[in-house]
Order: C-alpha cells, then sequence, then structure tokens
C-alpha cells in the first residue's frame, strides 16, 4: 500500500506533464510557443505576489519571534483541554493556520517526542493532511483581484478548519 | 480585514515582545522574513513559470475545458450564478482538480487565475447594474455646483470568491504524500495508516465549509449581493 503510494506520487507529476505533451501534439498546437508564453504569465504572477508574501511573511515572522504565538497557543492548550482535545497539538494547529513550513517543523517535533505512530502523532498527521494555510492563502487570492473586504471568507475557512481538526481528533480516537 | 489582521499581528507581536523581552528577536524576526519571502518568491518564480507554461498547453489543447465540462454539475452546484462558457469555470475547476491530486504548486496559479476571472463576472454585473444608477449627484456648496460622483465602494469579495476561497482553504488533497513521507522518514512502521483517516477529515472540513459557504451565499442572497 505505502509503496504504491509514494511510487504514485513519484509518478504522477512526469505522468501528468505527458499527458499534457501529448494533447498539444495531438492537437497540433505549437507546444513550446505555448509553454513560454504561460511561462512569461507565471514570472509575472511570482513578481506581482512578492510584496504580498513580505508583508505577511514579516507579520507571521515578528508574531512568533516574540512568543506571543506560543502564549496564545498555550493560553488556549489549557481550554480545550477539558474538551478532550490533546493540548500538545494545539500550537500545531494554530500554526498551521499561518504557515505551512513553520507547522511542518512542529509535526516533526511530535513525531520526534511522542513517535509517529502514537495517538498525538497520529492525530498530527491527519489534523496536518486535513488544513492549509489559510491566512496565507487568503492574502494571496484577494491581494491579486485587490479586493480590500473578504466578508465571510475568514469565517468560512475557521469553520473548514476547525470541523478537520475536530474529525482528526475523533477519528483516531 | 486584511489591513487591520496585519497591523493587529505586527503591533500585538511588537508589544508582547516589549513586555517579554524579546525585541531584538523580533528585528531580527523581521528582517530575516523579508528575506525568507524573496527567497520563496525566487524559487516559486521558477515552478510558476513551469506550470504557468504547462497549463498554457494544457488549456489551449482544449483540456481544461473538458475537465470544466466533466465537473460542471459541481460547479454548477457550487457557483449557480456562474454562467457554464465563462473562463473561470475552466480556472476553478484546474484549481481543484490539482488541489485533488497534491499538486498544490500547480493549483496556486489555476487559483489566482480563477480570482481574476470571478473579478471580470463580477465587474460585468455591476456594469449592468451601473446602467441604472450610474452617478451620485453631490452639491458642493464652495463653488455653488452639483457635482456627479461614480459610486465607488471599497471592493468586495463576491460571493463567488468567498465559496472558492472557502473551498480552497478547506483542503481537497486526498492524498496526504508529504506527510506520509515525513512519517517513513522519521521511522514509522505504517506511515500510510493515516490515508484513511485523512481523507474522511478532509472530507469533513470540505463539508462544513460546503454548508458554510451555502449558508452565507443564501444570506447573500436576501441582502442583494
Amino acid at each position: 500500500m505505502q509503496r504504491v503510494l509514494l511510487f504514485l506520487s513519484d509518478f504522477i507529476i512526469p505522468l501528468f506533464i505527458v499527458v499534457i505533451l501529448m494533447a498539444g501534439l495531438l492537437n497540433r498546437r505549437n507546444a513550446y510557443e505555448d509553454f513560454v508564453k504561460g511561462a512569461k504569465d507565471g514570472l509575472k504572477t511570482a513578481a506581482d505576489i512578492l510584496p504580498t508574501l513580505a508583508g505577511l511573511m514579516v507579520a507571521v515572522g515578528i508574531l512568533r519571534a516574540s512568543g506571543l504565538l506560543d502564549a496564545l497557543a498555550g493560553a488556549l492548550g489549557n481550554c480545550v483541554d477539558r474538551i478532550g482535545f490533546p493540548s500538545q497539538l494545539v500550537p500545531l494547529a494554530v500554526v498551521r493556520m499561518f504557515s505551512s513550513s513553520a507547522a511542518t517543523g512542529l509535526l516533526l517535533d511530535i513525531y520526534e517526542q511522542f513517535g509517529t505512530d502514537s495517538r498525538l502523532g497520529r492525530i498530527a498527521s491527519v489534523m496536518m493532511s486535513s488544513s492549509e494555510t489559510i491566512f496565507y492563502t487568503m492574502s494571496i487570492y484577494f491581494m491579486t483581484v485587490k479586493v480590500k473586504k473578504t466578508r465571510w471568507t475568514l469565517a468560512g475557512a475557521l469553520v473548514a478548519t476547525v470541523a478537520g481538526i475536530m474529525a482528526s481528533v475523533m477519528l483516531v480516537g | 480585514m486584511l489591513n487591520f489582521l496585519w497591523i493587529f499581528m505586527i503591533l500585538a507581536g511588537i508589544v508582547y515582545a516589549a513586555f517579554t523581552g524579546n525585541l531584538p528577536a523580533v528585528t531580527d524576526a523581521a528582517l530575516d522574513s523579508a528575506q525568507q519571502a524573496v527567497m520563496l518568491c525566487i524559487t516559486m518564480a521558477g515552478v510558476l513559470a513551469f506550470w504557468v507554461g504547462l497549463m498554457r498547453i494544457a488549456e489551449n489543447a482544449g483540456m481544461m475545458q473538458r475537465a470544466a465540462d466533466r465537473i460542471y454539475p459541481l460547479l454548477h452546484f457550487l457557483f449557480p450564478r456562474v454562467p457554464r462558457e465563462h473562463p473561470a469555470c475552466k480556472s476553478i475547476a484546474a484549481n481543484c482538480i490539482a488541489n485533488f491530486f497534491g499538486l498544490g504548486w500547480a493549483a496556486t496559479p489555476a487559483g489566482l487565475q480563477a480570482m481574476e476571472d470571478l473579478d471580470e463576472l463580477e465587474r460585468e454585473r455591476t456594469l449592468i447594474q451601473a446602467v441604472h444608477q450610474p452617478y451620485q449627484k453631490k452639491y458642493d456648496f464652495g463653488s455653488d455646483r452639483i457635482h456627479h460622483v461614480s459610486i465607488r465602494k471599497e471592493k468586495e469579495a463576491s460571493t463567488e470568491m468567498c465559496t472558492f476561497l472557502v473551498l480552497n482553504m478547506s483542503s481537497l488533497q486526498l492524498i496526504p504524500v508529504t506527510v506520509i513521507a515525513y512519517r517513513s522518514q522519521y521511522g514509522s512502521p505504517d506511515p500510510t495508516g493515516i490515508v484513511g483517516a485523512a481523507i474522511v477529515a478532509t472530507a469533513c472540513s470540505t463539508l462544513a465549509g460546503i454548508v458554510f459557504a451555502k449558508i452565507m451565499s443564501a444570506v447573500d442572497r436576501k441582502r442583494g449581493y
């Protein structure tokens, strides 16, 4: 099972490339020209999102370095312990919403400290798989269209994230 | 919203650091993070160039249209007000499919394109509205003249944008490949043991997101968005 999945994950991107190129060939398109035009747009996109990314990463960096994020997670941890949510996982749940790489660091800490297949390790794995970095995604996506008022997007993303976290805890048991 | 969130994050961090004596760390973090953002963008520039280039081939070969046609019933359920032939259908379909298969890097450019397409759709809509109520009259006492000011509000997210982003951020990935890789790297006897639970948990979060978005869309419709 694991072998098959890891093999598939190695295989899927090359397969994707082959399928797309074949489609271009069959449609008698100038695939190389299409690619170059697209790549130009891609580079433009990267340049466009850099300022947003810089702003957001600075804010998250400050929040983490100040220790406030950890303090918040600690305070939240005391509350959630009572409803059966393991407080050791609160930092991961909170940080996951801000930064994927920071969350990966926390996940690996949990693996090291408690083991990959302990209850905590399994819950953390499922949690990590069923959530996204919502703040990052939101700012990048809305900045590209210069939308200022995001209305109920954040609330919806939080509802989905909390549902995923609760499901992770209940499913692993 | 984002503006306040951003300001609040920085101010809260600095104030807290001042009390806990972490100010030097905060200064370092601010500069380091900005630098990291540039590094990340350089990495992303390459990846984006590659994926957007490939996607352009797929698009021109008609693959995106076929993909959008295939999942149209789903798209129509989620975005009833997006016309079938609108380009937003294609980019939303491409983003969801890429996310589903865990091609995160390919999903981002399609997602940004989807936002632009939805923005365009919104502009078409407001143009139609604008014909009916083009100007607001404002009387200027200083010059004793009536000014026609076009109504310009702060740009708001459309119902479709909110729905799309909630869906996108609820995590759609079927197989959590990176987590499996980390687990096997850290010596798990059963790295894929979490796949079943991960699929169900992802389904739960996506379902919750969709239900929330559906409820809010209904509220929006009542308010006349």
